[in-house]
């Protein structure tokens, strides 16, 4: 028995340490980059593209909302570059001391408005979220996408009663997309992405917008820069365009 | 005589239990004592105590009422599928939280395969509201509940059924006065489990009844969301919660330690 517990124990050791060290073939720089749950699919194709140019360089993604990544850096979390969905929670991170350079902005996001697929409930502008018996989802006032809906309602004087508050995003998609809910507000971003399964409905509020930025972290290798740099390039901005974003 | 326990056997020990307490440790750390009180008493998160007990006890009463029968029937009486229903039973146990309340939402939801019926009938939407919070965590939950108590009741003698059968009882009166006192602690101790799962709930209730404050935002859910703009507000709901769940244990260690 003892023979067999000391066996698990060192392929257990054999296993993490396997793990600890990657890859050490090429004389390669992993880079990690922390970056809004909004940017998913964006950064997936600017870090593909980026590596293309520079094959040296492996680009280690990792989403979250934006608050949670700024924690995590707080927290101590490897990374070496951070894409932040607004001022606020960037401003947060550069407050802390983390960032090595000044924060950048690269896109911006407007918000829309989406319906089931044959638009139902027959929505068709901004005003109708105030309409007592439609169902509406948006994001929780917490996240970045339900501040911004409620700076959209207060900068027209909108009173509106939604009846989810969703944790997400992507969240307020699924609800929409099941015809849970009559109309959800989201990113346009999100709508794109979305429009096989959901109708967007736009809408003139490109006076609210989230800022998107990006830094380096302190202690990043200088191959950081370099992605920042890819980020704000016309090829980069090229990328962002294509996924719906606004540029900065 | 004073046996050393092997350290191949003591240093894993001694990991597991680390890594058990020590997230426990940084909690009661970092939390906010000095305005631990200021934080419990703001409206949203009264709001919340509030509605997590309500939905917890509401859950509790309906796992309690439709799981004790389930699981005598599973218990005591042989019937083709038993094995099937069992595992079905068992199955939110193991399910993501997640996959149940997107499953609820098929099942229950506006379109849904029943809720499309109930709400052109009746005109009752299940998702946003409090009655489906509480579907969401009687869903998880109630499995604790039947779980724990047929194995109460198959390891009860039931040779004291049969005697008072003998002396004519009705199978009824059987369940009552002889079956139900038998395995009554661990009813209560199933539903002391079912109630501290159902407050606990997260996944199912967020996928399926959505995030409504008043409504269907129960501690956790505000715990959740307090983690995005406010952490001391996070860490305090954690340590309700945690309260809760050692009060939940304690009352249990007879149930468990001792037997």
């Amino acid at each position: 028995m003892t023979l067999t517990a000391g066996t698990t124990v060192t392929v257990l050791a054999v296993a993490l340490l396997a793990a600890g060290c990657s890859s050490d073939s090429a004389p390669s720089t992993d880079l990690t980059v922390l970056a809004a749950s909004s940017l998913t699919d964006v950064y997936d194709e600017l870090a593909q593209a980026f590596e293309a140019a520079h094959p040296d360089i492996d680009v280690d993604l990792q989403f979250a909302g934006s608050s949670r990544l700024a924690s995590l850096i707080e927290e101590g979390a490897p990374g070496h570059v951070f894409a932040s969905a607004d001022r606020r929670t960037m401003q947060r991170v550069v407050d802390r001391g983390e960032a090595a350079t000044d924060p950048r902005p690269f896109a911006t996001n407007a918000l829309t408005l989406i319906v089931p697929s044959g638009n139902p409930a027959d929505v068709s502008a901004l005003g109708d979220l105030a309409r007592p018996e439609l169902l509406v989802a948006q994001c929780a006032v917490q996240v970045p996408c339900g501040a911004a809906a409620a700076e959209l309602y207060a900068s027209i004087d909108l009173v509106v009663e939604a009846d989810s508050f969703e944790p997400n995003v992507r969240a307020v998609v699924t609800k929409v997309e099941l015809g849970e809910v009559d109309v959800g507000v989201v990113y346009r971003t999100d709508a794109l992405a979305a429009s096989d399964r959901v109708t967007e409905v736009s809408i003139d509020a490109s006076w609210v917008v989230n800022e998107y930025s990006v830094v380096t972290l302190a202690g990043a290798p200088a191959e950081a820069d370099r992605l920042v740099a890819f980020v704000l390039s016309p090829e980069g901005q090229a990328i962002l365009a294509g996924h719906g974003f606004g540029a900065p | 005589m004073n046996r050393r326990p092997p350290l191949v056997l003591a240093i894993p020990a001694a990991i597991a239990v680390g890594l058990l307490v020590l997230p426990l440790v940084a909690l009661l750390q970092r939390a906010p004592w000095s305005s631990l009180l200021d934080l419990l008493t703001t409206s949203t998160v009264a709001e919340a105590m509030r509605l997590s007990l309500v939905v917890s006890l509401v859950a509790t009463t309906i796992g309690v009422a439709l799981g004790l029968p389930l699981a005598w029937l599973l218990a005591r009486v042989e019937f083709p599928g038993r094995a099937v229903v069992r595992a079905l039973v068992l199955l939110p146990m193991v399910l993501p939280p997640v996959v149940g309340g997107t499953a609820l939402l098929f099942a229950l939801g506006r379109r849904g395969l029943a809720g499309q019926w109930l709400d052109r009938w009746f005109g009752l939407t299940l998702p946003f509201s409090t009655t489906g919070a509480v579907i969401a965590a009687t869903f998880v939950a109630m499995p604790f509940f039947v779980l724990t108590v047929e194995a109460a009741i198959r390891q009860s003698d039931a040779g004291l059924e049969d005697a008072a059968a003998t002396l004519g009882a009705t199978p009824m009166a059987v369940f009552r006065r002889v079956t139900l006192p038998l395995v009554a602690p661990s009813i209560a101790a199933g539903a002391a489990l079912t109630w501290a799962r159902a407050l606990g709930e997260f996944g199912a209730t967020v996928a399926f009844a959505g995030n409504v404050p008043g409504r269907t935002q129960t501690l956790p859910l505000a715990t959740f969301l307090a983690l995005e703009s406010n952490p001391d507000e996070a860490i305090a709901l954690s340590l309700v919660l945690l309260a809760v769940s050692l009060v939940v244990l304690v009352s249990l260690r007879r149930h468990w330690v001792l037997r």
